[in-house]
């Protein structure tokens, strides 16, 4: 780990003066960060301690939504009862993801801001597409973690869970910088590799996360996130899938839904074809399983994870099916 | 940089380089060497310890993040010479061979049980899933946390 220096500002401008300074970093609860300085793969000059921003606190439910400060643990998001009722997708993925010690630091803006798991990526020797080479070794190397939609020129999964969830339930972000604040819709805040393979998002040098907003669900609406892995424990999805229903109770016509997919491609990748599929229709097993198909009609596997296709049929399937709190036959 | 905190009860300020991990600044700086280091990757728990009252993986936090926080350590939870009940767990059912999850086991379960007296076996080995334990299989771990649970509440009750 390089020496670097820490800085603790106690005013969001300050902050976001320091961070748009060459070489200032933001340290969240730290769990990537400290992770890719031990690797040398980020060698800042200085962290930015965030947490002496009132701004980026607190989780406020209310009638005009939710509003979660970017410093939000995983673990307040996974426990709160608000969320769970209303938001559920979002507090389920919050408790799959990682183990109890990293939930009880990871903050909510690091879980939608963490640089992607993709082993060359994190391989201190790979000067990979991602760091300034020249390409990206996942497209004929080991790539069964890698993406089936939305890749190349680098074939990263974009690594959040909670990202899909939240974007399923129509999340924005306020973002604060040197030279004002904006919104954006979360759906709209990440990037593919083919607009610049070096980030996986729109966060401009300077800018600080502030919070996340959740509209309050449309009527009706349910929302339900499901993970495959490969072991039980802790692991990384290899594909996850958060879906929200709203429909109308007793013909279960499709009013409004959302589907969004986790572990498949470079963003958390939403699904207008799925969603086409059930829209406008009675839900039931049939329909849903079209829609698990129409998630994956544009997929190109790579020569080691086409079992994905599969995998992410089935789980959009379940995930819309446990939505609606349709059993499955 | 200065950092000022509680461990164990204990108010410090040391003068640490900023780049110091929370469990070498326990280790080294404090001189408590319960707290192991496995992976350093915070995927084996083994560098646990309970910061403001929360488990934690003390390896991938800088010391510097547990500035103004109350940091407990294996060596903080025997009272007056006798055992934490979840350290009693663990010498009575054999939740150890090597040892060396042991510490960062105590503190998850600690954690757990804090916040949930009476866990089930499932709720148990979900709070423990990240500590990896490379000798005793889990059931023996699974057991004494559920001695110290009955332990505590016996108490509670008393
Ligand atoms: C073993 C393990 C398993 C995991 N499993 C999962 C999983 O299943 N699902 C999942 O989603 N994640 C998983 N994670 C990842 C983990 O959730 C993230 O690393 C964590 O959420 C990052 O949050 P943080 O607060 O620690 O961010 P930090 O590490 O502090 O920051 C992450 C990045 O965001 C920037 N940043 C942070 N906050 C802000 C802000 N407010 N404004 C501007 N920039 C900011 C930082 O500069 C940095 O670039 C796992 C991690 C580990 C180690
Ligand atoms: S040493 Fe910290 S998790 Fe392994
Ligand atoms: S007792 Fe040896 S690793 Fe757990």
């Amino acid at each position: 780990m390089n020496r670097f220096e820490v800085l603790t500002p106690a005013d969001l401008a300050h902050a976001a003066r320091l961070l748009a300074r060459q070489g200032h970093v933001a340290l969240a609860g730290g769990v990537d960060v400290i992770d890719l300085l031990k690797l040398g793969i980020i060698a800042p000059a200085t962290l930015v301690n965030l947490k002496n921003l009132p701004e980026l606190h607190g989780i406020e439910p209310g009638p005009r939504g939710l509003r979660l400060g970017a410093l939000t643990k995983l673990h307040e998001v996974a426990e709160h009862p608000f969320i769970r009722e209303h938001y559920t997708a979002v507090s389920d993925a919050a408790r799959e993801a990682a183990t109890p010690q990293i939930r009880n630091l990871a903050t909510v803006g690091g879980n939608l801001l963490q640089r992607p798991r993709c082993w060359y990526f994190r391989h201190p020797d790979v000067n990979c597409l991602k760091k300034g080479g020249d390409r990206c070794y996942a497209l004929t190397g080991l790539n069964r973690y890698h993406a089936i939609l939305g890749g190349g020129p680098s074939f990263i999964v974009h690594p959040s869970n909670l990202a899909p969830a939240l974007i399923a339930l129509g999340a924005s972000a306020r973002i604060v910088g040197p030279s004002g604040e904006r919104s954006v819709e979360l759906e709209k805040f990440f990037t593919l590799p083919s607009v610049d393979p070096k980030r996986e998002n729109d966060l401009k040098p300077g800018e600080v996360l502030v919070e996340v907003n959740l509209p309050p669900p449309p009527a009706g609406a349910k929302s339900a996130y499901l993970e495959a892995r490969e072991k039980q424990s802790f692991d990384w999805p290899l594909v996850g899938a958060a879906a929200m229903v709203a429909s109308d109770g007793a013909s279960r016509t499709v009013r409004d839904a959302r589907i969004v997919l986790c572990a498949v491609a470079p963003i958390p990748w939403r699904s207008p074809e799925a969603e086409k599929e059930i829209i406008g229709h009675p839900l039931d097993a049939e329909r849903a399983r079209a829609a698990g198909e129409a998630c994956v009609r544009g997929a190109h596997p790579l020569a080691d994870n086409a079992y994905k296709i599969a995998m992410t049929k089935v789980l959009a399937r379940r995930t819309i099916l446990k939505a609606a709190g349709i059993e499955e036959a | 940089m200065r950092v000022s905190l509680t461990v164990n009860g204990q108010r410090r300020e040391d003068d640490i380089e900023p780049r110091t991990l929370l469990v070498h600044y326990l280790r080294e700086v404090a001189g408590l060497t319960g707290t192991h280091v496995g992976c350093e990757t915070s995927l084996c728990g083994a560098c646990t310890v309970l910061m403001n009252g929360r488990a934690v993986k003390s390896c991938t936090t800088l010391a510097v993040q547990a500035e103004g926080a109350e940091i407990t350590t294996v060596e903080g939870l025997a009272r007056d010479g006798k055992f934490h009940p979840v350290q009693e767990g663990f010498w009575e059912e054999h939740g150890l061979q090597c040892g060396y999850c042991t510490p960062g086991m105590i503190m998850m379960a600690t954690d757990l049980l804090s916040r949930n007296p009476d866990p089930s076996e499932a709720e148990i080995r979900a709070a423990l899933e990240g500590n990896l334990c490379r000798c005793t299989g889990y059931q023996h771990i699974v057991n004494a946390v559920r001695y110290a649970a009955n332990k505590m509440r016996a108490a509670k009750g008393a």
